[in-house]
């Protein structure tokens, strides 16, 4: 044999060795991306129907998204907008030519996409029950995903659920927990003069205090995510967030107007 | 070079040659992923699937691969083997590969790999050499499911997601130990793994690397 260490062969091993393993990859990564591409759907839809406290373990979670609406909207003006279904605010808020830079960035986020998504859940007679925005800021450590369900009346806090963080697991992590969670259902942002007055406390809320409708339990032992957690609802529900989508929707609601 | 009997080369890495618990490799994912036992499974088989072929590929090819770029040869295979873990997880695991997050790409950078690849691999025929990657990932997974156990009952309270004792944050009478959840937690189990394996096999403990002398000092102490 010739020599191992001869630069022809040290070319030839190094194409061929490159070769094969490309091939595998990629055969790989093609044949299970539709797999991939329907698991991350189906979590989503998942995470959508649990904020909206519409989740049951073991339901047929695609059957059930059927009843929800997606529509994309406008943050400026609160309008719905048409894009196509494969939008993805997340990943245009990292492209420059859909997204925006905040100056004033609470949530710490850097950029926002212009456009957004929304869900509307109906009953059966098509009555709108539950209106869930994809919300995300960061924490201690990581951005956290989630989403936020209202009741109709657009300041109750159906539900939360977060599908993505990476806060300390024990600590921050506990923005999981669903007994936590549980604690967010009839929550209310904005009190009657319209004021954002939505808290999370730092400890547990004190008994009797007369604002108790508008604030959350904080989690011991990590204030800084849930610092994170009400900067996150203040902005997404604020004038940079859905604002002036929820006023344009509330006048509709009002009206009894069809939506379109 | 010397024969190497399968029985040997599958078994001795588990307690005699454990590549954590002796050869101190590989301790970075295991302090990360065994908060759960679910994870720690999924990252063990992972592991086993990895060596067994990364070490059985390296093998086959050690006859041709230049001395120069063997490196980045053997750092190849173990890519390509990691990804096709990593797409297989997303696609059939879906919950699990995203609790597993980066760790499973970090499997490429876990010392064991590339040390079996490099170190018997390089050396010995294709069979010898699965045989020596799979117990070799045999042992780390002894390690990582014992740290995971403990970390997962003292830390939540369950096992595989099972409560068994029920958290006082649920009503129930267990405080968990956060300590537990935290990578630090699972340096205290490692080490004691190892005290207890050294206690019963006294050839894996190191000779001191210096002794302190007697004392030569003449007057009484003060």
């Amino acid at each position: 044999m010739k020599d191992k260490n001869s630069i022809s062969n040290t070319i030839k091993v190094a194409t061929g060795v490159c070769l094969v393993a490309a091939i595998i990859v990629s055969t790989a990564a093609v044949t299970l991306r539709p797999h991939q591409e329907e698991n991350r759907n189906a979590f989503r839809q998942l995470n959508v129907l649990q904020a909206a406290g519409m989740y049951e373990p073991g339901m047929d979670v695609a059957a059930a998204f059927e009843r929800i609406e997606r529509r994309f909207i406008e943050f400026d003006t609160g309008e719905y907008v048409e894009l196509d279904a494969s939008f993805d605010p997340i990943r245009a808020a990292r492209d420059p030519a859909r997204s925006r830079a905040l100056a004033e960035d609470p949530a710490g986020i850097g950029r926002q996409a212009r456009y957004g998504e929304v869900f509307l859940a109906r009953d059966e007679d098509g009555e709108l029950t539950r209106v869930i925005f994809p919300v995300h800021g960061y924490g201690l450590w990581s951005t956290m995903y989630g989403f936020i369900a209202l009741e109709p009346d657009l300041n109750t806090i159906a539900g939360i659920s977060f599908f993505e963080h990476g806060e300390t697991p024990g600590l921050g992590g506990e923005i999981e927990n669903p007994s936590w969670q549980q604690n967010w259902i009839g929550t209310r942002l904005r009190n009657d003069q319209g004021d954002m007055v939505f808290r999370v406390d730092r400890g547990r809320t004190p008994d009797g205090v007369p604002d108790a409708d508008y604030r959350i339990d904080g989690l011991s032992g990590a204030t800084i995510t849930a610092n994170g957690v009400q900067a996150m609802v203040r902005f997404w529900f604020g004038e940079q967030g859905y604002e002036a989508y929820l006023r344009r929707l509330s006048e509709q609601l009002n009206n009894a107007e069809v939506l379109i | 070079m010397s024969e190497h009997k399968p029985r040997e080369v599958l078994l001795a890495p588990i307690f005699a040659n454990n590549p954590i618990a002796l050869q101190i490799l590989g301790i970075c994912s295991a302090l990360a992923i065994t908060t759960k036992m679910s994870t720690t499974v999924t990252m063990c088989i992972a592991v086993i699937f990895v060596m067994t072929f990364s070490n059985f590929f390296v093998s086959l090819i050690r006859n041709i691969i230049p001395s120069n770029i063997r490196i980045i040869v053997q750092m190849t295979i173990i890519t390509a083997l990691v990804i096709l873990v990593d797409q297989v997880l997303q696609a059939f695991a879906f919950q699990l590969s995203r609790e597993l997050s980066v760790f499973v790409g970090l499997i490429i950078t876990n010392c064991i790999v590339m040390g079996r690849a490099e170190a018997f691999a390089m050396q010995n025929p294709p069979l010898i050499s699965a045989v020596d990657g799979f117990g070799n990932a045999l042992g780390y997974s002894v390690v990582l499911l014992i740290v995971g156990f403990c970390r997962e009952l003292f830390g939540s309270g369950s096992v595989f997601g099972v409560q068994i004792m029920p958290l006082s944050t649920e009503g129930g009478w267990y405080v968990a130990n956060g300590l537990m959840l935290l990578p630090p937690s699972a340096f205290f189990l490692i080490a004691g793994f190892i005290w207890v394996l050294r206690t019963f096999r006294t050839e894996q403990v190191e000779s001191e690397e210096f002794e302190i002398g007697p004392n030569t000092r003449v007057s009484p102490a003060f």
